[in-house]
């Protein structure tokens, strides 16, 4: 069993009467990459902070880097770097200056940190801007000095919370990419998200925060089996074809205003050449065929509960049931 | 590395810091500063003939030699109300949270603050100095010792209104609640023995001029300065700054070690 680099067993928090963590524990081993997902208010911020050192927990047994959160704290500071949700540059000095002031923190030497700065500035790509104030700097420029700064003292956890929010589409995918290096060199990435897609495309376990508790813990592909609702979706225009496809498909479940049969399935091959099939022999065609295949935005919903929107509207991720 | 020369090496950096601030942005302190230099200008020429006579007598350059010690005093005032609103602005950003999650000197930050604020009160109390200067302020007959001592006193009392307006900076949640939480640093001199002697304002009004922070140090570099009576000033003035430093310094440094919000 690989050494666990972040572990927290019975996490609790409160602010006031109101309880942010209750209760919760996380297991992230050593150089992988964990999400926490979560709506807005369920906690995650607050687990960060509390990891990171930011604010100390109520109750629980925690360890970060292999050392007890209450008893060491610089201990664990030593090992960790942060990148919160809101940028942690400072704005009135140019992102060079940044990166020197935290290269000087860290206790490097001069030339040292010179050498540090300007390698981090070129492999984020912001060589050009220098020399000019963090404060000018656009959203996705701001995240990818924040990180750069992040990684002055080559901490071995980086924790991560919401890194791509209010970040346009490039920069996400950008931002991604830097993630997923990170890890090649072993370091250990905790990451806060409330896209789903993120959380997929980028981790190796994933726990899903509600109200304080962890809803559900797992990879991608476990969660995904957690929730049923795989189907086929077909759809017609003509009423005496959806009826006669109804009789062929007798596990199907209609919806007569729209004329559109639901199939539980798999989505596999063999599952699909068996709904054509049928319908092949009762000599129907339709006019629109969809897979669905549950998605973590299953998940997210089934386990977070109340009726929430789905964020996107996209043609294979139907979430009618 | 021990302990000392850690919190010496990230403080000398939050110091560097600071200073670049301070050098980028120079217009806070800059506005400040226009208030003790606009107040002597206006009460030395504007008002100086009817001040004077309420000085007992003398003409207007004895009362540029009875403003002057006042009006460093309040310079220092002035200066640190810019301390307060750039604690609380730096408290806002997300640095300082990166700050508290590196393993550095927990006090640095603030260190940094109040050493960069000292030495940006130093500069301004020699530029507002050297106006009164260049308008006819001369220190009759002090020794070195005196101008020493004259020195250290100006320099105890920036430390104290400092820490003072670093905890006010900490408390604020933003940079208007700070420059109006740190209001009194620059009203008190004006209900100080700054302007006027205390003797004459209303009987009833008087201990708490005279006892005020303000009053005492005044008094204190006057005497220093043109040889005027010190009498118990000189404890008031040291014990208060004492108090304040002290005092400021436990509650600046409380408030910044408890959770954020």
């Amino acid at each position: 069993m690989t050494d666990l680099a972040i572990a927290a067993n019975g996490l609790r928090k409160s602010y006031g009467d109101k309880t942010v963590l209750d209760g919760v524990d996380l297991a992230v081993p050593e150089g992988t990459i964990f999400s926490l997902l979560g709506p807005n208010g369920a906690g995650k911020t607050t687990a960060v902070k509390i990891l990171s050192t930011l604010v100390t927990a109520d109750a629980g047994d925690l360890r970060v880097g292999g050392h007890d959160l209450a008893v060491d704290p610089q201990a664990v500071r030593a090992s960790i770097g942060v990148t919160g949700q809101f940028s942690a540059v400072d704005g009135l000095i140019t992102g060079e200056e940044n990166m020197w002031l935290t290269a000087d923190l860290h206790h490097l030497s001069r030339a040292e940190g010179r050498r540090v700065a300007a390698e981090l500035l070129e492999r984020f790509d912001l060589a050009q801007a220098a020399k000019k104030p963090a404060s000018t700097y656009s959203g996705g420029m701001k995240r990818r000095l924040d990180i750069a700064m992040t990684l002055v003292g080559a901490p071995r956890i980086i924790f991560l919370d919401e890194p791509t929010t209010g970040l346009d589409p490039r920069s996400r995918h950008t931002m991604w990419q830097i993630i997923r290096e990170l890890v090649t060199d072993g370091v250990t990435v905790f990451l806060t998200t409330q896209y789903l897609e993120e959380a997929d495309e980028l981790a190796d376990r994933i726990a899903v925060l509600n109200g304080g508790r962890i809803a559900a813990e797992g990879t991608a592909e476990e969660l995904k089996r957690i929730v049923p609702g795989g189907h086929v979706r077909l759809r017609f225009t003509d009423p005496a074809a959806y009826r006669d496809a109804a009789t062929a498909l007798p596990a199907s479940t209609g919806d007569d205003a729209a004329l559109a049969l639901q199939i539980p399935s798999d989505g596999s091959q063999r599952a699909l050449r068996t709904v054509l099939d049928r319908l092949d022999a009762a000599g129907v065609e339709a006019d629109e065929l969809t897979v669905h295949t549950p998605d973590l935005d299953d998940v997210f919903f089934a386990l977070t509960g109340g009726a929430a929107v789905p964020a996107q509207t996209d043609p294979l991720k139907e979430t009618v049931r | 590395m021990s302990n000392l020369s850690l919190a010496v090496r990230d403080s000398s950096t939050m110091l560097r810091r600071n200073l670049l601030h301070a050098r980028r942005y120079p217009s806070l302190t800059l506005n400040l500063l226009l208030t003790p230099v606009m107040l002597l200008l206006l009460f030395v020429f504007v008002f100086g003939d009817a001040m004077s006579a309420g000085i007992g007598g003398g003409d207007r350059s004895d009362y540029v030699a009875y403003l002057v010690p006042g009006l460093l005093l309040m310079t220092i005032g002035s200066t640190t109300i810019g301390t307060a609103v750039s604690v609380s602005n730096d408290m806002t950003e997300g640095i300082i949270a990166r700050f508290r999650t590196m393993a550095i000197h927990r006090g640095s930050v603030l260190v940094g603050h109040v050493v960069g604020s000292v030495v940006q009160s130093v500069m301004s109390v020699v530029l507002v100095g050297a106006v009164g200067v260049a308008i006819g302020f001369r220190s009759s007959d002090a020794t070195a010792l005196e101008w020493l001592a004259a020195f250290g006193l100006l320099l105890l009392f920036t430390l104290a209104l400092t820490w003072i307006a670093v905890g006010m900076g900490l408390i604020s949640p933003n940079a208007e609640a700070a420059s109006n939480n740190a209001m009194p640093l620059i009203f008190l001199p004006l209900i100080s023995s700054a302007f006027v002697p205390i003797d004459a304002m209303p009987g009833w009004f008087q201990p708490v001029a005279e006892y005020q922070p303000f009053t005492p140090a005044i008094e204190t570099l006057r005497g220093l300065l043109l040889g005027t009576g010190i009498g118990h000033n000189g404890w008031l003035a040291v014990g208060w700054c004492l108090a304040l430093t002290v005092l400021g310094y436990l509650w600046a440094t409380s408030k910044f070690n408890s959770d954020p919000k």
